[in-house]
C-alpha cells in the first residue's frame, strides 16, 4: 500500500510539473507580453525597460527556471487591474465558489448513485425508463440552457426565487440545483451501467447460488464492485469543486472562481488567470490521488500493482 | 424416491427454447454426468432448476427435491436449498469468486447461511474446508483475495465454499474447462474423493465424455436441449445407441489399440430459434432417414437402465439382466 501510494505521489508532481510548464510555453507562445501589456506604438526604450523589469531579456530556460520558483514561492504575479497578489485575489473568491459546488456535489452523490443502482436492480421498470429519460436529458441539456429555463420559470414567472446575486442563500438554489442536474444525470448513468455490468458477473451468480437473499446479494457483493468505476466520475467531479462552475456563475452573476476567471480573460489579466489554471491543475489533480486512494481501498487487486497476478 | 427429480423441464429465452423437456433422476450419492457440446443446456438446467437464471427465462416443468417441488418456489424454501441442499461450482473460478473480498469471508458466508456459524468458529471451520479441498498453509490463506490464487486453487475454494453447506448434491458445471490439463486431473480426483467421504451425490457437467465417464457411475447424453441418452457409464461405452453418443466416441482419442483417424461430427448444433422438424440431429446425422425428418423421437428404454431417443435404436439383451421387455413396459407406463 506505502508503494502504491508514493507511486501515486510521484506521478502526481509529475503531472504537476508538467501543468506548469504548459503554463509558462502558453503565456510565451500567446504573444509578447510586453507589446501586449505596453501597445505596439510604445517607444522602444519602453518596452526594453519593461522587458529588463520582467526579466523577459534573459535566455528562455533563466525564464523558464525562474517561473518555477516563482511558482512554488506561490508569487504569481499582481492583478493588472487593482495590483493585488494575483493568488490572494483567487483564493478570496473560492469560498464562493464552495457554497454553490459542494452542495451541488452532495445532490450529485445523493440523487445521482441511488437512482442509478435503483434503475440497474429494475432494469426495464418504468422507474428505470423514467431515470434514464432524465438522465439523459440532464447529460444533453447545456447547463447555460437549463439555468434560463429554471430562472424564467420560477424567477420570472413565479416570482419564487432571485434570478441573481449573492445577497441570501436563496440566491444559491438555483445555480446549485442546476449543477446538482446535470451531475446528478450523468452519475446516475455511469452508476446505472457500472451496476449492470457487474450484475452480470459470474460472481453475482455464485453469490445467489450460495442462498445468499437478493438483498445481501446486491449489497455485499455488487456494489462494492460497481463502486470501482463510479469513483472515476466522483473524482471528475470532485476535481471541479473549485473551478466547475464557470457557466453556472456566469449566469447567475456569482462571484466565484469561474466568473473571476471569464471576467480576466476578457480583461486579459494574465496574472489572475494563470493563477486560476494553476489552481484548477493543483485541484484535478489532488482529486486523481484522492481517487487512487480510493481505488486502493474498494479495490485489492490494485495493492499488488508492482507484482504482477499469478494464473 | 430419487433426491431430485427433474420432470418435464423446459427452458425458453424468448422465443427461442434452450430446454426441450428434460426428465432426469440424481439418486443419493450418485455420480451423474451430463454431457454434450456447449450450449445445449447442460448447465441451463441445474440453473432453472435452482431458480438462478434471469427473469426474462420462462422456466416450465417441476423440479422435486425429496418430493419437494422448488420451481418456482418462494425465495424463503429456496434459498436454503441453494448451497445448502444442493451447491453448485462453475466453469471460471477466477470470475466466479468475488474480487474485492477475501476467500475466508466468501466462504465464512455460506458457514453463516446454511450453519449458523460465526466468528471463531466460522474462522476454525473454513480452515478446515480449505485443508479439505487441499490448499496449502491454509490458516494463512484464507486472507487472500482470488486474484492472489491460481485458478486450480480458486476452484479449490470455490469447492470449499460449496462443501460449507453440507450439500446432499454438488452440481459441478464444467469444473475443470478453463484450468490447465495437469489441474484437471486434481481437481476431478477431489471430486471424486470428497463424494466418497461426504456422501453426497456429484452431477459432473462437461462437453468431455472421456472426463465424465473416469469420474461417473451414469451419463446422460444432452443435444439440443434434450437428453439423447442416457445409461450406465460402461453401457454407454459399449452399446452407444445413439448417433450423437457415438459421434461424440468417435472424437475420443483411443487409449490402447491402434491408432485411428478422429472422427469429426460433421455441421453444428442447430439454432435454438430453427430447430428442424424432427429429430433436431438428424441434419448432422450419418444414420438418418427421411422418417427422421418427420418424427420428434422421444427417450425409449433398450434396457432396464438404457435409453435413447433415436427411432433406430434397438433393445437389446444385457447379460445377467431380466429381460427387456419387461423395463421397457414399466418404463412406458411410467412416462403417461
Amino acid at each position: 500500500m506505502l508503494h502504491y501510494l508514493l507511486s501515486r505521489l510521484l506521478r502526481a508532481a509529475v503531472s504537476i510539473i508538467m501543468v506548469v510548464t504548459f503554463v509558462f510555453v502558453v503565456l510565451r507562445m500567446s504573444g509578447d507580453p510586453a507589446m501586449v501589456i505596453m501597445g505596439a506604438d510604445a517607444p522602444p526604450e519602453a518596452i526594453d525597460a519593461f522587458r529588463k523589469s520582467w526579466g523577459l531579456d534573459q535566455p528562455l530556460w533563466i525564464q523558464y527556471f525562474s517561473f518555477f520558483e516563482a511558482v512554488f514561492s506561490g508569487e504569481l504575479g499582481r492583478s493588472m487591474r487593482d495590483g493585488r497578489d494575483a493568488m490572494a485575489v483567487v483564493l478570496e473568491r473560492v469560498p464562493s465558489t464552495l457554497a454553490l459546488t459542494m452542495p451541488a456535489f452532495l445532490v450529485n452523490l445523493i440523487v445521482g448513485v441511488p437512482a442509478g443502482v435503483y434503475a440497474a436492480l429494475h432494469r426495464n421498470s418504468l422507474i428505470d425508463r423514467c431515470v434514464m429519460v432524465m438522465a439523459v436529458t440532464g447529460f444533453a441539456v447545456p447547463s447555460f440552457i437549463l439555468a434560463m429555463l429554471l430562472v424564467l420559470i420560477l424567477s420570472v414567472n413565479l416570482g419564487w426565487l432571485p434570478s441573481a446575486g449573492q445577497d441570501s442563500w436563496l440566491n444559491a438554489i438555483l445555480p446549485i440545483a442546476t449543477m446538482g442536474f446535470g451531475g446528478a444525470a450523468l452519475l446516475a448513468r455511469f452508476t446505472r451501467s457500472a451496476m449492470l455490468e457487474v450484475l452480470g458477473q459470474p460472481y453475482i451468480r455464485t453469490a445467489s447460488a450460495k442462498g445468499l437473499p437478493w438483498s445481501a446479494v446486491v449489497w455485499r457483493h455488487a456494489l462494492q464492485n460497481a463502486a470501482i468505476p463510479t469513483i472515476t466520475i466522483i473524482g471528475f467531479m470532485l476535481g471541479g469543486l473549485v473551478a466547475g462552475a464557470v457557466v453556472v456563475e456566469s449566469v447567475f452573476s456569482w462571484p466565484g472562481v469561474g466568473r473571476l476567471l471569464v471576467i480576466s480573460v476578457a480583461n486579459r489579466d494574465l496574472a489572475i488567470v494563470q493563477a486560476i489554471v494553476l489552481m484548477i491543475a493543483i485541484t484535478m489533480v489532488a482529486a486523481n490521488m484522492i481517487v487512487d486512494v480510493l481505488y486502493g481501498l474498494v479495490d485489492p487487486r490494485m495493492h499488488g500493482q508492482a507484482r504482477p497476478a499469478r494464473r | 424416491m430419487a433426491f431430485v427429480e427433474i420432470q418435464n423441464l423446459s427452458v425458453a429465452f424468448g422465443r427461442s427454447p434452450a430446454l426441450r423437456g428434460i426428465n432426469l433422476a440424481v439418486e443419493r450419492g450418485e455420480a451423474v454426468g451430463l454431457v454434450g457440446e456447449s450450449g445445449c443446456g447442460k448447465s441451463v438446467t441445474w440453473l432453472a432448476a435452482l431458480g438462478l437464471l434471469p427473469a426474462s427465462a420462462t422456466v416450465r416443468g417441476s423440479v422435486l427435491i425429496d418430493g419437494t417441488e422448488i420451481l418456482g418456489a418462494p425465495k424463503a424454501r429456496l434459498e436454503p436449498v441453494r448451497g445448502g441442499r444442493i451447491a453448485m461450482i462453475f466453469q471460471d473460478p477466477a470470475a466466479s469468486l468475488n474480487p474485492v473480498h477475501r476467500i475466508g469471508r466468501q466462504i465464512g458466508e455460506a458457514l453463516g447461511l446454511h450453519r449458523g456459524m460465526t466468528g471463531q468458529r466460522a474462522k476454525a471451520e473454513v480452515i478446515r474446508l480449505l485443508d479439505q479441498v487441499g490448499i496449502p498453509d491454509a490458516k494463512n490463506r484464507i486472507n487472500a483475495y482470488p486474484h492472489e490464487l491460481s485458478g486450480g486453487q480458486n476452484q479449490r475454494v470455490m469447492i470449499a465454499m460449496a462443501l460449507a453447506g453440507e450439500p446432499e448434491l454438488l452440481v459441478a458445471d464444467e469444473p475443470t474447462t478453463a484450468l490447465d490439463v495437469t489441474i484437471q486431473a486434481q481437481i476431478l480426483d477431489l471430486l471424486t474423493t470428497l463424494r466418497r467421504d461426504t456422501g453426497m451425490a456429484l452431477v459432473l457437467i462437461s462437453h468431455d465424455l472421456g472426463v465424465v465417464s473416469e469420474t461417473c457411475s451414469r451419463i446422460a447424453v444432452m443435444y439440443a436441449g434434450r437428453i439423447v441418452e442416457e445409461a450406465p457409464s460402461a453401457q454407454i461405452f459399449t452399446h452407444p445407441s445413439h448417433p450423437y453418443t457415438r459421434g461424440l466416441m468417435g472424437a475420443l482419442p483411443p487409449l490402447s489399440g491402434a491408432r485411428r483417424r478422429l472422427v469429426a461430427i460433421p455441421g453444428s448444433v442447430p439454432e435454438a430459434a430453427h430447430m428442424p422438424q424432427g429429430c433436431a440431429f438428424a441434419p448432422r446425422c450419418n444414420a438418418a432417414t427421411d422418417r427422421c425428418a418427420e418424427v420428434d423421437p422421444v427417450p425409449l428404454p433398450l434396457t432396464q437402465d438404457h435409453s435413447a431417443a433415436c427411432i433406430h435404436a434397438r433393445p437389446y439383451r444385457q447379460a445377467g439382466h431380466p429381460s427387456h421387455h419387461h423395463a421397457a413396459t414399466t418404463r412406458e407406463r411410467a412416462m403417461q
